[in-house]
């Protein structure tokens, strides 16, 4: 094509540094690689006879190309290496480089998990170190480090629970979670068979105590609440909740995914909590790689602690042991191997570099940050509950009234500002909600020009220029996308047929 | 504190406008007692840079890794090379500092990527469509178990006894802790399992796993078509993804899902994780299909791009009612599969899934000839069985301590008598002359 693209007004469908960049199914040149190997030796074939037939069908790409490939790509994506990344619920921070430096040491990125226990007692020592720590910060007395993932470690958490209950003669029916939760909450309880029973919020945001209590029974395992929770408020009856939980023989699972306001300040074991898993990717900063790995440690009460899963770390008389076999009380296995390695290394990293006086100044700074938001923003937005927040700020969509804007609108303005949109329509329990979290990272700089952009977009909206907002994003390398087309008829990978399809 | 930008000045004007006395203030709804004054006692205060690198660095050093020593160990977990540009492709903090792709406008190089990484991983597993990664081969294995209950609404599941004992372990606890049956077939060594008999109308699946455990390499095809006949599905694990560039693919030979341990491309061995689990099925079976899956489409300017999509399965949509509840995955490792699967390509997957099997094949033969030692496998590709004339726990210490890491005692993994003097042993493109000597010439002087 020779003819400009209507689009862009060029050639090429390039806009300067916005490269287009095709899939590497479209770049195959067949016998192409990007490594270089060496010859095969002689040897004897022990395929019995199911050597493959067929070609895989990959793509042949030298490595210049490839790295030009992933480069464009990487180009394509917004960052917290960019800007604020206000994504409430998700901890967006500063990922140090000196995370990523340790991980790659060699004697921590080389061991193989099976290697015999007296060639990793450095690597022993290492989990065993940080799982010091997070007990510690939590007041906590036991600790479970396999699981992979926050929704991992809730599963950790109320598979305990549920071992507790079994030996005690029954698993119980219900699990009392607040509408406020996050999704992964009733997913968790109801996939490991309980009935998820919702409890009400109240008109400050917070679980209605009276309701809960009303839900209370012999049959109820335990109950599943976030705290500070998924508004961003403390939940100040917290304590009265795990006594009452408590007083039926229930448990107390806290959803840890906000601790980053809380670390260095409050220790969830002071207040009656009895499993919580740790994000090690939001507080301790483990990237967040574009949806993971992520790593979700779970602290247990003494009640809880011996039914944690295998395999655990233990002092034994010639350094450390790695329990792998059954001992009668542990639940079962979560994973293959022994946890997030990767992601335990990049933590103990941050930790000690922040150490019990910088974790008490994260905490505090993100609480801060959040609070400037809110106060900043609350006469152009409307703040969702009254009073001071955590570590978010959470507004409704009051302040779209009659303007014909949505949350999702305004959240796509927010991309051709340079910004990554707040998290939308979550909780539930808030009308077109949004939800930002600004975390310690941001500088007080970067905080006002972000409040100058939001509070100026508000205006905008306002001043009735709908169009705009249903139109935006306009300067990304794509704009709005057809979720319903992509749901309806789903194209899942290439194949060649659609490349002649479309070129057709 | 060289990662927070706030300055005393800072705080204090963003406390003015807040209209808030302190930072402690705004932490008025903590329960009188629950708030601590000071920082946490008996922890070390903020480090420089420098000495966190010494205080890790220290416990790194007590190790011995599997670049400092000739290495044999696999059963799941492979040493393979890694080309520099995957690392360095995978620190551009775009790829590492972005969250998952909820924003498509701002996402589109995630999701073109994962996009092209469901593709390869169809393709390789011989399947229709792949799902954008799970945690780890077990835990997918174990959600592949779960769709097949929900699939055909059974609720027991026959497993092989070639399956990864780590991951047939997953799927008990989950079974034991969700409401169904396992029926774990004995630990199969010789390859020769007849899982066919334990089909029945209420058998939602069977797991097997290809090479297996102990390293046969089998052909499924028959029993595909006993579990098609008895209604219910084949799950199919690989624990070396790098086989599928020269065997016979599951997709070929009737599975219905496959799952797979996708670390020995792109991934380090890191003391067992991060991890990235792969998951493929048939067409039809995509609306029951766990996980986040990229899905192509158009922008209203009409160019083609990608978003997340099918999320009416994904709890935060669906909560309670949800096919899984899993939320992050494996992004990034995922991504340093794709970067060295695409720098591979079909020459150079299938040269490197030759070259580990002449290696391994190469090894057999030598380890074979010493005295007491005998091998299982008539078929195997980069790791096979050893029958030692003393158990395998003792001999595998011995070795180390001649620094010599000589393979995985199937003891480690089971707790069984008949496991006691197996040895696995596995053998990589990294597997070097010198290696293999040093493995021999130990391997011999212990057992004597």
């Amino acid at each position: 094509m020779t003819t400009p693209n209507p689009l862009t007004n060029t050639i090429s469908g390039n806009r300067g540094l916005q490269l287009e960049e095709p899939l590497i199914f479209e770049m195959d040149v067949p016998g192409r690689s990007g490594v270089d190997l060496p010859d095969v030796p002689k040897h004897k074939e022990r395929l019995g006879g199911m050597k493959r037939k067929a070609k895989v069908g990959l793509p042949g790409l030298a490595e210049s190309q490839v790295v030009r490939h992933y480069t464009k790509l990487s180009q394509k994506n917004y960052a917290i290496d960019m800007s604020v990344y206000p994504l409430g619920s998700c901890t967006m921070k500063h990922n140090p480089r000196i995370n990523e430096k340790i991980a790659r040491l060699p004697g921590i990125a080389d061991l193989h998990p099976m290697q015999p226990v007296s060639t990793v007692q450095g690597a022993l020592e290492l989990i065993d170190t940080l799982a010091h720590w997070l007990k510690t910060l939590t007041g906590m007395p036991a600790i479970a480090m396999s699981p992979a993932a926050g929704a991992h470690g809730e599963l950790c958490g109320m598979l305990t629970i549920r071992a507790a209950h079994l030996a005690k003669g029954d698993a119980r029916k219900r699990i009392l979670v607040p509408e406020s939760a996050h999704g992964t909450n009733p997913a968790t309880a109801a996939s490991i068979g309980y009935e998820v029973d919702p409890v009400p919020a109240d008109a400050r945001g917070r679980v209605d105590l009276a309701a809960f209590k009303a839900k209370l029974g012999p049959d109820v395992a335990g109950t599943m609440i976030t705290n500070p929770n998924t508004c961003g408020l403390f939940e100040n009856d917290i304590i009265d909740i795990a006594d009452a939980i408590h007083g039926i023989g229930g448990y107390f699972y806290c959803d840890g995914a906000n601790f980053n306001a809380i670390v260095g300040r409050v220790r969830p074991g002071d207040l009656g909590v009895d499993a919580m898993h740790i994000n090690l990717h939001k507080t301790f900063s483990t990237p967040h790689g574009g949806g993971g790995p992520g790593s979700g440690p779970v602290v247990l009460s003494e009640a809880l602690a011996p039914y944690a899963p295998l395999p655990y770390v233990t002092h034994g008389a010639n350094g450390f042991d790695l329990v792998e076999h059954d001992d009668g009380k542990a639940f079962g296995r979560l994973k293959g191997f022994h946890g997030q390695m990767g992601m335990f290394s990049r933590a103990l990293s941050y930790i000690l570099s922040h150490g019990a006086d910088g974790l008490r100044q994260v905490s505090g700074d993100a609480v801060l940050n959040a609070n400037y938001l809110q106060a900043s923003l609350k006469s152009d937005l409307t703040a969702a509950f009254p009073g001071t927040c955590m570590h978010e700020a959470l507004f409704n969509d009051d302040f779209l009234e009659g303007t014909g804007v949505t949350t999702l609108d305004f959240a796509k303005a927010m991309i051709d500002e340079g910004y990554h949109p707040m998290t939308m329509y979550f909780p539930l329990v808030v009308h077109g909600a949004l939800l930002m979290e600004p975390t310690e990272t941001e500088s007080k700089i970067g905080l006002d020009r972000y409040i100058e952009v939001v509070q100026g977009l508000a205006r905008r909206a306002k001043a009735g220029d709908a169009a705009y907002f249903h139109g935006a994003p306009y300067h990304t390398p794509r704009r709005r996308l057809d979720e319903t087309l992509a749901a309806r008829q789903p194209v899942l990978r290439w194949r060649p047929e659609e490349t002649k399809k479309a070129a057709e | 504190m060289r990662f927070l930008p706030l300055t005393e000045p800072d705080r204090k004007a963003m406390l003015a406008a807040v209209g808030a006395s302190s930072v402690e203030s705004l932490y008025a709804d903590v329960p009188n007692g629950a708030l601590l004054k000071a920082p946490i006692a008996g922890l070390s205060n903020h480090m420089p840079e420098m000495e966190v690198e010494r205080a890790i660095g220290a416990m790194a050093g007590k190790n011995i890794g599997t670049n400092a020593a000739p290495s044999f160990l696999g059963a799941g977990a492979y040493r393979h090379h890694i080309p520099a540009a995957v690392d360095h492709l995978i620190q551009r903090g775009e790829f590492l500092t972005s969250y998952t792709p909820y924003q498509p406008e701002v996402a589109q190089g995630t999701l073109q990527y994962l996009f092209e990484f469901q593709t390869q991983v169809a393709l390789l597993t011989g399947m229709d469509v792949a799902n954008a990664s799970m945690y780890d081969g077990a835990t997918a294995t174990t959600e592949a178990v779960a769709m097949a209950n929900r699939v055909t609404r059974r609720k027991k599941a026959v497993i092989s006894g070639g399956l990864h004992p780590h991951y047939r372990e997953v799927v008990e606890t989950h079974g034991r802790h969700t409401g169904f049956e396992t029926v774990s077939a004995p630990l199969d060594a010789s390859g020769r399992e007849n899982l066919a008999k334990h089909l029945g109308p209420d058998v939602s699946c069977v797991v097997v796993q290809n090479p297996s455990f102990f390293g046969h390499i089998h052909d499924f095809t028959k029993l595909a078509e006993a579990v098609h006949a008895a209604g219910a599905l084949l799950i199919v694990a690989v624990t070396e993804v790098v086989s599928l560039g020269l065997i016979t693919p599951p997709g070929e030979m009737g599975a219905d899902i496959v799952v797979a341990e996708g670390q020995s491309i792109g991934n380090p061995l890191g003391f067992g994780g991060p991890y990235v689990g792969l998951f493929a099925v048939r067409d039809k079976f995509v609306r029951q299909m766990p996980g986040r899956v990229t899905g192509q489409t158009i922008d209203v300017d009409g160019r083609r791009g990608w978003v997340l999509t099918l999320s009416t399965r994904e709890q935060h949509i669906r909560r309670e009612k949800a096919t899984s509840n899993i939320c992050t995955n494996s992004g990034l490792c995922a991504l340093a599969f794709t970067i060295h699967m695409t720098l591979l390509g079909e020459a150079g997957l299938n040269q490197l899934a030759t070259l580990n099997h002449a290696v391994a094949s190469n090894l057999a033969d030598r380890l074979a000839a010493l005295p007491g030692v005998k091998l299982l496998n008539e078929t195997f590709f980069n790791e096979f069985t050893l029958e030692l004339p003393k158990p395998a726990i003792g001999v595998v210490e011995a070795l180390a301590k001649k620094r010599i890491l000589g393979g995985v005692p199937v003891a480690r993994l089971v707790k069984a008598k008949e496991a006691e003097k197996l040895l696995l042993v596995a053998a990589t493109e990294l597997t070097t002359e010198a290696d293999m000597a040093a493995l021999e010439a130990g391997l011999k002087e212990v057992l004597a």
